[in-house]
Formats: structure tokens, sequence, C-alpha cells
């Protein structure tokens, strides 16, 4: 076969098998995530889009794309055609460049990122009209350990995912400071995510300790 | 699931199509990151006319699974037209199962009650919204009120608060009694009875509201702060039953009227009839229970 009928193979193949349900079940935890940050909750699927694209990123991409959401990708992943395609086949979703314009986006390499102000903040007026951020990371456990506070957290939830920069705490302090403004994130595990919405607090917890 | 695709030719599961569901879901998130904030979305035409849920049956259809137990409640009976519809509407186009157990339930909708049970984790709870904006009465133009919310600027508010003091002594809002989320956005939470108010603070359960015909979703993550407005001398109060009900005997619970001739007789009974319901078949008993209909259970 040639390469460009194999990309084009790969484009089509590796979504949902029974998109009504399997959209529904995604959501459901999705929802269920942002509800509850700092909890793990697992997403089970068959979905299987062309590297760098895992498949957690690319169930939640086909629960939530469709025409009406302007999607920025991530320079690991808008370099690879064949993401670029199977996005395009499963979703409709159109790409920007512009990260300001963005419905969502998805980050393949988070280590990278020096600001969420680069994203749309929403206005004063809609702050709805924000950036959610998937965030693909190689774990979410066994890294430094950060401690949650907010809406949706009984007292605090500590989790500790792989892959953040070191600087992600006060990134994150910068974008709940313009709250109602700011991104929400969904950090994509290899089987999980964890929701982060604008009203989560996020402390190192390092930092927690000497303080106390 | 193959039952769903053969019973249900004519329909997608949960009579949405999955772009108008996409467009809700997406609503949702934005609205639970945002705790109080009313994130618009594009409603759609339900085949029920505007006021009888259509926002809470469309963020139903939005979220529902074929695991999941439906319950539905109006003014706290499981046995009125609008809930018995709303549950029938989704056995047909969704075939879940439905309870009028609230502990059994995954998804609650409602219509202007919170279950007496206390919602545990995992629970959604759903109401259905006439006027999503607690500043509408107040400031009829839309600029103005989001306006308002951008800047915090909740001053009028309190001015009605304070309004019915000056006229009647105390404050005088008994239902869609106004709340602030999280020390930020003031928020209507539905006709509801100022007696649910308390229920809403710090619930376990996730509570989306949605309102069809002005088009808004907004909702309230678990393990919230939800604080009913008011004033130091003049502190938010739950209202009181001097009886307690009629059927069951529980106190501390809200109470319907019912009249029961022309003579002026009448009786006070829950309005949570699955809470009354319970406590009857636990063998509690209240001052008019006898001449109550037995219950088949």
């Amino acid at each position: 076969m040639p390469a460009t009928q194999r990309n084009a193979a790969q484009a089509i193949t590796g979504g949902f098998a029974n998109p009504v349900f399997e959209a529904q079940a995604v959501f459901r935890q999705l929802m269920n995530a942002m509800a509850n940050p700092g909890v793990l909750h697992a997403i089970e699927t068959n979905v299987a889009p062309p590297a760098p694209l895992t498949a957690v990123a690319g169930a939640l991409a086909a629960t939530l794309f469709d025409h009406d959401t302007v999607i920025w990708l991530g320079p690991f992943i808008a370099r690879e055609e064949k993401a670029r395609s199977w996005l395009a086949f499963h979703t409709s979703a159109p790409l920007t460049d512009q990260a300001l314009d963005a419905h969502f986006a998805i980050l393949a390499d988070p280590g990278h990122i020096s600001s969420f102000e680069n994203f749309a903040q929403g206005t004063q007026e809609y702050p709805d009209r924000s950036t959610t951020l998937i965030v693909q990371l190689p774990s979410l456990q066994g890294g430094p350990a950060l401690e949650l506070t907010g809406p949706g957290i009984k007292d605090r939830a500590v989790i500790r995912p792989t892959g953040l920069p070191d600087a992600f705490p006060a990134l994150w302090k910068a974008n709940g400071g313009k709250f109602p403004r700011g991104v929400d994130l969904v950090l994509a595990g290899p089987d999980a995510i964890i929701g982060l919405p604008r009203t989560t607090r996020v402390e190192a917890l390092a930092n927690v300790k000497e303080a106390s | 699931m193959t039952m769903q695709q053969t019973d249900m030719a004519t329909y997608n599961f949960a009579y949405l199509d999955e772009q108008t569901k996409r467009m809700i879901r997406r609503a949702i998130l934005k609205a639970i990151a945002i705790p109080g904030y009313q994130a618009p979305f594009a409603s759609r035409e339900m085949p029920m006319p505007y006021g009888w849920g259509t926002g809470g049956v469309q963020v139903t259809a939005a979220i529902l699974g074929p695991d999941d137990v439906l319950k539905v409640i109006d003014q706290g009976a499981d046995d009125t037209t609008n809930a018995v519809s709303i549950r029938a509407f989704f056995q047909r186009v969704a075939n879940v199962a439905v309870t009028t157990h609230t502990k059994d339930a995954t998804v609650i909708q409602t219509r202007h009650r919170i279950p007496e049970e206390t919602l545990r984790k995992g629970q959604v709870l759903v109401y259905q919204v006439p006027i999503p904006e607690p500043l509408r009465y107040l400031e009829p133009r839309e600029t103005e009120t989001r306006k308002m919310h951008a800047l915090e600027e909740y001053g009028l508010m309190h001015v009605k608060l304070y309004e019915d003091i000056a006229r009647n002594g105390h404050i005088a809002t008994t239902y869609a009694y106004p709340v602030k989320v999280e020390g930020r956005y003031v928020m209507d939470p539905s006709p509801t009875p100022k007696f649910d108010n308390p229920k809403m603070h710090m619930s376990e359960a996730l509570q989306l509201f949605g309102a069809g015909r002005e088009k808004r979703i907004y909702a309230l993550p678990p393990h919230t702060e939800v604080v009913s407005l008011d004033f130091e001398d003049h502190p938010f109060e739950v209202q009181k039953f001097d009886q307690p009900c009629a059927l069951c005997g529980a106190e501390g619970v809200y109470l319907d009227e019912v009249i029961l001739d022309d003579k002026g007789g009448r009786m006070f009974v829950c309005s949570d009839t699955d809470h009354c319901e319970k406590r009857r078949e636990e063998g509690h008993r209240g001052p008019l229970a006898a001449e109550a209909p037995e219950m088949h259970s």
C-alpha cells in the first residue's frame, strides 16, 4: 500500500466503535473528574489515535470536539500529519495556530508550558469562553506531590502527576488569580484523568510542609 | 445495548442528537468549572413546552447513560403530572431504569424541591429552572445583569432584601431565595423553598441547573460553599412548621398544605412523597394517618 493510502487508513480507523454510549461513558467520567478535582477517574477505551496522541486524549477529543470547537495542538502533535488527519476525520474540528482562539487544546509536551495566558481566558462577562487544555502526561502517579483545595474537594486532595513543569504551581496560581477568567485543565494519564478546574488551588506539598 | 438499538430505531439514545449532547456537555463542564456562573447554551426545542422542564430535560438527556437509575420529582412528589411525564419520556427514549427511592437513584431531576434524604457522593441532582438570573426582576436588561455579575456588583440584591425588612419586618422571600456561591457569584437556587437552601451547602452530590427557555446552565460541584444572603441583624432562617406531617409524623421536613373539605379542614403532609412513604413503611404514624388510604408496598 502506498504511504498516502496507509496514512488515510490510519486516519479512519481507531475511533469509537459505539459513539453514542462510549462518548456518554467518557463524558460522565470527565464530568465527575471536573466536579471532584484530584480524584483519578478511569477512562477505559479502545480508541487508538496515531502517536503522539494517546488513547485517553483521543477519547476525550472524540467526546468533546466537533465542527463548533476550534482546536489548538501543541507543537509535538501539530507536526504529525497523521494525528491531525485522525482528529479531522473523527471530530471535524477546525484547527488553529492561535492558542488565544482555541476552545480546546491538546498538549503532549506539557514540560514546555511557560504560561497559561497564551490561551483564551474568557471575559469577565463570559468567563466560559476560555480554553480547556487536555494535557497528556506519562503518568498520574509517582511525580511530585501537589495538594489541592477548592470547590469539589472535601478538605484537601493530593495528586502526584508526572511531567508537569516545576513552575506549575506558580503558573496555576496566576491562572486562579484571574478568576472567574482562566483556563481549565484535564490531566490525561495513560488510563485515567484528573480534572483541574480554574477554581482548584494547587500547592507543591514540599512548600506546605516547610510552611507548617 | 442491542436492546436500545432495536427498540429505538427512530430516536437517538436519550432523544437528543449527538452534536446537541456535545454542546450541552461542554456547557456543563464550564458551568462546573465556574460554580454559580450561568453558562449560555443553545437550548433546543423539546417535545414539551417551555416551562415544563425543558432545561432540566436537556441536561438529564446529555448526561444520562444506560446504567443510570432515574428519579423525577415535581414539588417533592414522584406522582404528579410533570414528574410522571418526564419519567415516562426517559423510559421511552433512553430505556433507563427508574425509581422513586432517593437513595437508589443516580440521577434525580427535580422541579422546585431537594429531597429530604441527604444526597450522597456520585448522585447528580438536575434542577428545572424557569428564570436563572437572580437579578432579573431587579434589572430586566441582560447586558446590565451580566455586567453586574462581571463586576460582582450585588448591592441591588441586598437592597431588595432590605426592602422586604422595611415593609414586613422580616425577609419575606420564601422561595428562589438568593445564595452566594464560593463568595463570588450570586445564584438563583430555582424556585425551591428557602427551606432547602442549607441542603445545597457542601452537598456530597453534584448539582446541575438547566433553564431551557432562558438558555442557561449553571452548576454547584460537591463540597461547594453556598451561603444564603442575609444581614447580621436579620440572619437567614428556614421555614418552621408548628405541627408534624399528618401522615408520617415527620418533623423538620418541608410540608404541603392539603385542603380536606370546604369547611376549612386542612392537613399538612410531607412534600417529599418518597420520604413520607418510607417513614410510613417503617411504622411511623402521624395524627391523620388512620384516615389515609392503606399503603401497598
